[in-house]
């Protein structure tokens, strides 16, 4: 929604919300409570709707509710709301601290629930422990090379076309709506992006295969699910990533296992370290 | 205080080649008897963790965010220098050390400095090699891009987000570390003392925002790399966590805060829209290239559509003064001529507070000289963003635009080494204070950050291990450690049992209010008198009423805040000291009484010094003591954008 003028000496519209919000401790069970939150300026981000609603809460001298937050310009990937059903809310391509409450009607009730995949258990209230996602790069997620043995920069080459696809994919920020958008509650499109990234680059290519293998490994392990197609996951990625990298991944993980079981040594990989 | 800056000996160009040379060394067989840790995963931080750890030290690294990935080294955008001169157009190390110096406005430590420039060019090599995927040309050769402060093109980039893969490529090497299991990453933890044994830096005490868990852990050296304190002005275009507490808990704990009032304000930032704001967004300085800046001349048009407004009664104000830079002079001259014309009423946008601050960034002739499509080109995404958050369309409306906090260039005062005061607590990015003197150069903090992390801190800390022996580090048992923990107990208690009335919010909204005001873009002595005293009633009033919700043993987003407005109100007052006792304008600083018609007025002869400020105490004044800043081939010259 564009404003034709937004030079009006007004404040602009200010709405009445009903939230309905997830309250959960730590290992036990949660529920939702629900909150009457008036005069929240069009012109604040949904957090600062939720900072408001804390501030409400202090002031009454209840506990405030905890989400994860941080650079609050869309690239850190902390942020990681369910609104109305929809990881990052209703609008394609942004952050929860991207959207911002002119998307909203006066009187509405807005639902804001945590990431919900069982390899993401709940923190506290909004807030998950995505950990699951540092371990796939742990396993694999990376290109060998100790500081200072690095070469010179322009001894390799790289077409400008695998550089903007590379860049295509890195531009994820791992905050997890792949896997909370997902019925499978999959990671492939977080694991794709980072195989895609990697794997096409010249400087990627010694460590592609005990990379994928490595990678798809601990994902399984790590409790994701498998992909069955939805494409949930491309409509709520807030960088706009896209299904081809699931297909890609599948596709090297494919040529890994082969490579795999016909490699010369006649060992299977073990893939990581 | 003791400050010896340690600068080797010999000609500018081979004092870190000569000095590296005389660094003494561990054994590798030795190293995984050391243990060190490693506060923050930004680009210093985890550039360090990594480094430490494939040399074959046990490395512990701390950070508050649920993973390392997600650091606010992640937010920067533009680039980040390296004098390689890919592009023949006269770069060497030597020009990109003299740009520095110049737009750090003859403030920073020319060793250092120059120490900055020769390791640049290494970075991009480890980068390129990490994956990091920086823009290229057809051939395949990278490419690079032109930047404010500088007449050559040495800028590489990732699109708008070179930040975020350079933090990527340190992430991952850190990543590969983790799974090796020769470094134990400890995120959620948020450091909250220093310990120090035998007057040495010896661990540091934890609280584990989780579970709530206080605890000590012992190590050989400690290394801070969390950033710098732009929050202390609550609107920022820091991220929300962004904290000073680690460097202040140093400094409390005898650690020098050298030229706390350096911050940098960066012009092109979307304007406050209302009370409720949390957060302050960059707009990246290229718009400037193509948008061209101006206010109604006359305040009775202020309130109307800028469709309304003729061409006749704007003023391009950055073109009238500054004719030969126009709206691409320096980010210091820019946002203080913004502010300029906003204070006489002359401002654009939304009244918040009575006042509107923005000024207009009007891309309609580079529209009309080019057409729309070349401009969504060039800036697509960026229009994109200014959309999402402003609902307004730049295409068809002029974008506004007012300065905001973006950077600070003091931090903890540390030797060539990168070592502070405090023997075996070193410091790297941002948290030092050492590169950038009194203003800070578009694309450089990305480079000092990887500079520090890369290839300073692993060569200097070894010298110190080296030193400390092999008599092995303390046990966490010692009376030290359990005094400090206590002291992090009875302050974590105090804050959940006092039933005050105020949240930490707001009193750090009144604090950003008030070091914005008396010590932001423009500073005065009256001004900057008034806020000490302003703040130290401040910091009266939260420790009486402060109210804090929630529990200790689970997530308690209130009590961390608590904890880091505490340390920011205390902080501010140093702050303003510092602001206050510097007599001169320089970068960053300016001081009304100290200008030439608008522009900075250093004072060469009585300030070409480093300020380093003291712990004294709870409620008292630090102490101020200097180090000379020596300059051995650098001639002092006046910056003129005229």
């Amino acid at each position: 929604m564009v404003k034709e003028n937004g030079n009006s000496d007004q404040h602009g519209r200010t709405l009445s919300l009903r939230l309905r919000v997830w309250r959960q401790n730590r290992g036990q069970p949660g529920h939702f409570e629900e909150h009457f939150l008036a005069a929240v300026p069009e012109t604040a981000s949904f957090l600062e709707m939720m900072d408001m609603l804390n501030e409400q809460l202090i002031r009454e001298g209840k506990d405030t509710f905890a989400f994860d937050h941080d650079c609050r310009e869309g690239i850190c990937g902390m942020c990681s709301m369910t609104i109305n059903g929809m990881p990052h809310g209703p609008l394609p391509g942004v952050t929860t601290c991207q959207l911002h409450m002119r998307n909203f009607r006066d009187g509405e009730t807005i639902t804001v629930e945590p990431w919900r995949a069982r390899a993401f258990p709940v923190l506290k209230d909004l807030a998950v422990d995505r950990s699951a996602f540092d371990k796939v790069i742990q396993a694999g997620g990376f290109i060998t090379v100790r500081t200072g043995s690095a070469p010179e920069a322009n001894h390799t080459l790289v077409p400008k076309q695998i550089a903007d696809e590379a860049m295509d994919a890195a531009e994820c920020i791992g905050c997890g709506a792949c896997v909370a958008s997902c019925k499978n509650g999959s990671a492939m499109l977080f694991v794709g992006a980072k195989i895609n990234h990697l794997n096409i680059l010249p400087q990627g290519q010694p460590e592609r295969e005990r990379r994928t293998l490595a990678m798809v490994k601990t994902m399984d392990e790590a409790g994701f699910g498998n992909c069955t197609n939805y494409g949930e996951c491309q409509a709520h990625c807030p960088k706009s990533i896209t299904l081809d990298v699931i297909a890609k991944l599948n596709r090297d993980y494919l040529r890994a296992r082969v490579k795999e079981f016909f490699s010369s040594t006649g060992k299977p990989s073990k893939g990581g370290e | 205080m003791k400050l010896e800056s340690k600068i080797p000996a010999g000609p500018l160009a081979d004092k870190w080649n000569n000095h590296k040379a005389k660094l003494r060394l561990v054994n590798p067989a030795n190293r995984r008897k050391y243990h060190i840790i490693v506060v923050g995963s930004g680009l210093a931080g985890s550039a360090a963790a990594a480094s430490f750890a494939e040399m074959g030290y046990e490395v512990s690294c701390f950070c508050y965010q649920d993973s390392p990935r997600r650091a606010h080294s992640i937010a920067a955008q533009g680039g980040i220098n390296a004098a390689k001169n890919y592009q023949n157009d006269g770069d060497s190390v030597r020009r990109l050390f003299l740009d520095t110096i110049k737009g750090g406005d003859y403030r920073a430590r020319e060793a250092n400095v120059y120490r900055l420039a020769q390791v640049s060019t290494s970075i991009i090599d480890q980068c390129v090699a990490q994956g990091v995927p920086f823009a290229r040309e057809y051939g395949g050769l990278l490419a690079n891009r032109s930047f404010g402060g500088a007449q050559v093109s040495r800028t590489f980039y990732a699109r708008g987000q070179t930040g975020q893969q350079l933090l990527l490529g340190a992430y991952s090497a850190l990543s590969r570390q983790i799974g090796a299991g020769t470094v134990k990453m400890y995120p959620r933890h948020e450091m909250l003392d220093l310990v120090l044994v035998d007057g040495q830096a010896k661990g540091i005490v934890t609280r584990n925002l989780v579970n709530g868990e206080i605890k000590a852990w012992a190590s050989d050296v400690v290394v801070l790399c969390t950033g710098g304190y732009g929050n202390v002005f609550y609107l920022s275009t820091n991220a929300q966590g962004c904290n000073v507490t680690a460097t202040f808990r140093a400094h409390r704990r005898g650690a020098g805060f050298a030229n706390p009032c350096y911050t940098q304000i960066h012009p092109t930032c979307i304007p406050v829209h209302g009370e409720d704001q949390s957060k302050l967004t960059l707009m990246s300085e290229s718009l400037r290239n193509d948008g061209r800046v101006w206010v109604p001349k006359d305040k009775a048009d202020c309130g109307k559509p800028a469709s309304e407004i003729p061409e006749d009664r704007r003023d391009y104000f950055l073109e009238r003064k500054y004719p030969s830079y126009g709206n691409l002079a320096p980010r210091d001259i820019s946002s203080r001529a913004a502010k300029e014309v906003c204070d006489e009423g002359r401002g654009v946008g939304q009244m918040v507070d009575g006042k509107r601050l923005g000024v207009y960034l009007d891309f309609s002739a580079a529209i009309n000289r080019l057409g729309e499509s070349a401009i969504r080109e060039r800036y697509g995404n960026l229009f994109d963003m200014y959309e999402n958050i402003t609902g307004e369309n730049a295409y068809r409306q002029p974008m506004r635009i007012f300065p905001a906090v973006h950077y600070t260039m003091g931090g903890l005062w540390v030797d060539y080494n990168l070592q502070s005061n405090i023997p075996g607590l070193f410091v790297g990015g941002e948290a030092n204070f050492s590169d950038h003197g009194a203003n800070r150069l578009g694309a450089s903090a990305l480079m000092q950050g990887l500079a520090d992390g890369y290839f300073v801190l692993p060569y200097t800390v070894t010298d110190y291990l080296a030193g400390v022996g092999l008599s092995g580090r303390p046990s966490v048992d010692r009376p030290e450690y359990k005094a400090a923990v206590k002291e992090v107990q009875d302050r974590t208690q105090w804050f959940i049992q006092n039933k005050g009335t105020r949240s930490a919010r707001s009193y750090h909204k009144e604090l950003g209010k008030i070091v914005w005001e008396k010590c932001g873009m423009a500073r005065d002595k009256a001004g900057l008198q008034q806020a000490i005293k302003d703040l130290e009633a401040l910091r009266a009033d939260f420790w009486k009423n402060v109210r804090v919700v929630g529990s200790g043993d689970q997530l308690a987003p209130e009590l961390e805040r608590a904890g880091r407005v505490a340390d920011f109100l205390d902080f501010g007052i140093m702050m303003c000291l510092d602001a206050l006792s510097r007599e001169e304008s320089c970068g960053g600083h300016f001081r009304t009484e100290y200008q030439d018609s608008g522009e900075a007025k250093r004072n060469d002869d009585n300030y070409a010094h480093v300020a380093v400020w003291e712990w004294q105490g709870e409620n008292k004044h630090p102490v101020r003591h200097t180090e000379p800043l020596v300059y051995e081939e650098v001639q002092f010259t006046t910056r003129s954008y005229k």
